[in-house]
């Protein structure tokens, strides 16, 4: 039984926490939420140099060949620092989605941009409030052109390209198509965490590229998402427990009734809890890093476990962040409100918790039918 | 990251499986096997369970972890598990043994002297003598220093005096380790003092005690002048309480990484087959978002339970943060006993009819968990051991500190 990281891995690991120390402290975060700038391009571009974009892209894509085990640990680390940057959509959605069906065309025109950071990709499913996945997409593909609407697409105002889904002849297929042309309105609109941004897109016979088979798009979709919510998973594990750390610490330097407030029991005990959560959501992400690191078929309920466990989990910190730092933790000045929007987010962003246990009921049933 | 043995330890595995393999027989994976507190009283089961531990002594396979020169095969902890976990895929008797060979061995073993270990360990080893742990008092329980029964030296004796209470397994032991106080003017922690006690001794009483759901898995253990030897005193006179953490300690270590997989394949069953309104209940939106929290929480107890695993298999000793499993897990298994209950709607309160298949189970383990909940440790006493020793939070302030314990306050009952 190794059911862990291994020491490299741990090295990277580390070495994306100094790099995220210097390069992403909290001010960087905050300075996006309270700017107009959709996200932080130094950051962006630096990390880009660490190889962080490229870590599962293929040598021969302009990647470093990683495995997943190694995405996974610097997904923990933007998610400990509340990296503002287009990384989920790019990296765990996009480059993910060409990864697993893109012809080799495809493959080598965006993995390069993909891997140096010089491309922004992203996913579109869903089209209006009440969706979670590619249920209800009425976008068309016909001919080689797309009309419809995306709503909301995460970082649609600054990405490059999108992979969508759309209905075609041959039923739901994805596509990817160039944000870039005439044929594509984008309009930014707002975001509960405005450190990181989202848009409609407006297709009007815009050109694109069916991604994998035609017909396929559920799936695929599927697919993709299950991929992205382990990884999400791990931004998520990291920045609950962020929020854990600065809520423990400041408890500890808080004096009311002649003590820390670390010492009274209802608050101990609400602080075991909270970490009694988080442990349970690293264990379930560790086996959802394994089964995607290995491709198994374990990856369908793995990847349901992971992210019900960490939307738990960071939802919890978030609200715990506050209510534990008293009226300081309600004030803008100070940074919880930023781990309980970013918490919010991600809970939301690949489907709602409920969807999620929703789809490992149905996985649970076909597995005990098999 | 993998599930993979290391070579060494496949090669232990195997072994492990060859002797399983030609003294016992495969358990069939579906049959739901132990109860949870161990409530096993009948004879029958007791002798059953005796003969497979002795069996698995004659075969060098009983506490393997124990010094070869007391029966034991000097193996890793790792390879403890890796025994249990073969071992549960057999068909063997209810394990009795647990506070036996879990603490009451290991207690003997660190803090006994080499007589004491020859006395008691082979037969504790074998299962031909069963132990009991006698430490909870009516005033003492999560206060355990707390403790009152009182043992006074005469001669080359010691007179116990007192009475013990939620002893396991009393009724049927042979030997019982015992704290008692020793200096009741010195500080609370420091007038104990730990001693082996023959349970046949006269002056003994053990009056079993009826649990919520019928069982009597625990006792009152009442002491009117029972003489105990000096010779069965377990490290000195007044440090009783380091011996009785060297117990706790070992409590703790019992880790199975197992989770409670099957009562969520049980869950899914009754949804299956219970009418909601014209439809299954698994297909009700409420129910499969119960049934996913639930597998949910139990996959991460379990696979913490791996993660302890993998610390085992590096060679560190799991510490206080193995609390996580039983905090969790039993809450859980009650909620989900609860929801497999509430499953059958009205009918679910009916017990031992066929109206809801399968719910007379849950209501098993419904009156079985709150005992889980408290024995071992409270769920609050294990949330204080997290925060203080995992977290590093203050500790709780205390009355009682730096006084004698005849002068710390009491309640009216006691
Ligand atoms: C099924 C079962 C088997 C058992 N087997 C044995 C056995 O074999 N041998 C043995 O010696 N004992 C045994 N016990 C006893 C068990 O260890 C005690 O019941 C347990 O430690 C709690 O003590 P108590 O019953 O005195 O409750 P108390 O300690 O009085 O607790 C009452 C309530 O107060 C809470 N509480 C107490 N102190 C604190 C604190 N500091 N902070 C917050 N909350 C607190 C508790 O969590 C609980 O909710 C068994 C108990 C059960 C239920």
């Amino acid at each position: 039984m190794n059911f862990d990281f291994s020491e490299d891995q741990k090295l990277l690991q580390q070495t994306a926490r100094n790099f995220l120390a210097e390069h992403s402290p909290l001010s960087v975060c905050r300075e996006v939420l309270e700017s107009d700038q959709p996200y932080s391009q130094a950051l962006f571009k630096a990390a880009a140099e660490m190889g962080f974009q490229g870590t599962v892209i293929p040598e021969e894509y302009g990647g470093a060949g990683f495995g997943y085990l190694e995405l996974a640990v610097v997904a923990e680390e933007l998610g400990r620092a509340l990296a503002p940057i287009p990384f989920a959509s790019s990296t765990y959605l996009a480059t993910e989605a060409i990864l697993l069906a893109g012809s080799d065309e495809q493959k080598s025109q965006y993995l390069p941009g993909l891997a140096s950071g010089e491309a922004i990709g992203t996913f579109a499913l869903v089209e209006k409030p009440g969706q979670n996945g590619t249920e209800g997409v009425e976008t068309k593909l016909s001919g080689g052109k797309l009309t419809g609407t995306k709503l909301p697409v995460l970082d649609g105002d600054v990405a490059d390209f999108a992979v969508i889904a759309a209905q075609s002849d041959s039923g739901l297929s994805l596509a990817i198509v160039d944000l870039d042309q005439a044929g594509v309105t984008r309009t930014s609109v707002g975001s509960f965490d405005p450190s990181r941004s989202m848009a409609r897109i407006e297709f009007k016979g815009a050109a694109a590229s069916v991604l994998g088979k035609e017909g396929d798009g559920a799936a695929l979709a599927d697919r993709v998402l299950d991929r992205a919510a382990v990884l999400v998973a791990f931004e998520q594990l990291g920045g609950a427990e962020r929020a854990f750390e600065i809520t423990k610490d400041f408890m500890n330097g808080r004096y009311a009734f002649g003590r820390p407030i670390s010492s009274f029991q209802a608050l101990k005990h609400r602080l075991a809890d909270l970490w009694c959560e988080i442990q349970l959501t690293r264990s379930n992400c560790y086996y959802g890093a394994w089964a995607l690191s290995n491709d198994t078929p374990e990856l369908g309920i793995a990847a349901c476990i992971s992210r019900i466990a960490a939307c738990k989990a960071y939802d919890l910190a978030g609200v715990e962040m506050i209510q534990l730092h008293g009226g300081v933790g309600y004030t803008w000045e100070y940074d919880c409100h930023m781990f309980y929007r970013r918490a919010k987010l991600l809970s939301v962003m690949l489907g709602s918790p409920a969807s999620w246990k929703d789809k490992l009921v149905t996985r649970l049933r076909e597995q005990k039918a098999a | 990251m993998d599930f993979k043995d290391t070579p060494e330890e496949a090669a232990f595995r195997a072994e492990a499986r060859a002797w399983l393999e030609a003294n016992a027989e495969l358990a069939d994976p579906n049959d739901p096997g132990d109860d949870v507190l161990g409530e096993r009283t009948d004879p029958a089961t007791i002798a059953a369970a005796k003969a497979w531990q002795k069996k698995k002594a004659d075969g060098g396979w009983a506490c393997i972890t124990w010094p070869e020169e007391y029966g034991g095969r000097g193996a890793t902890s790792i390879q403890n598990v890796i025994w249990g976990q073969e071992e549960s895929k057999f068909k063997t008797p209810p394990n009795i043994f647990g506070i036996g060979i879990g603490m009451c061995g290991p207690t003997v073993l660190t803090h006994g002297d080499d007589r004491q270990k020859k006395q008691w360990i082979p037969k504790l080893l074998s299962g031909e003598e069963l132990w009991c742990q006698l430490f909870s008092e009516p005033s003492a329980g999560s206060d355990l220093a707390g403790l009152r029964t009182t043992a006074v030296k005469d001669g080359d004796d010691w007179v116990v005096n007192g009475q013990k209470i939620w002893t396991t397994g009393a009724q049927f032991c042979d030997w019982g380790i015992l704290v008692v106080r020793t200096d009741a003017t010195a500080a609370k922690h420091a007038g104990l003092s730990y001693f082996v006690v023959d349970m046949h001794s006269p002056g003994v009483e053990v009056r079993p005690i009826t649990q919520i759901n019928h069982g009597q898995g625990f006792n009152e253990v009442f002491f009117s002048d029972v003489r105990i030897p000096d010779a069965n005193r377990l490290s000195e006179v007044g440090n009783g309480w380091a011996v009785a953490i060297t117990t706790l300690m070992n409590e703790r270590a019992s880790i199975g990484g197992g989770g409670t997989g099957d009562v969520i394949g049980d869950l899914i069953e009754l949804a299956e087959n219970v009418d909601h309104g014209g439809r299954p209940a698994i297909e009700d939106a409420s129910v499969r978002e119960r049934i996913a929290d639930f597998y949910t929480r139990s996959r991460g107890v379990q696979y913490t339970g791996y993660r302890t695993l993998t610390a085992l298999s590096k060679g560190t000793t799991p510490g206080p943060e193995s609390s996580l499993g039983k905090l969790v897990g039993a809450a859980l298994a009650q909620e989900m006993a609860a929801f497999g209950i509430e499953l059958g709607g009205v009918a679910g309160a009916t017990h031992g009819d066929i109206s809801t298949p399968g719910a007379s189970a849950f209501h098993d383990m419904y009156l079985a968990i709150p005992g889980l909940r408290i024995a071992g440790g409270t769920d609050e006493v294990l949330r204080n051991i997290i925060s203080e020793r995992v977290l590093g939070l203050p500790p709780e302030s205390r009355a009682d500190k730096g006084i004698a314990f005849k002068d710390i306050p009491t309640g009216p009952a006691s």
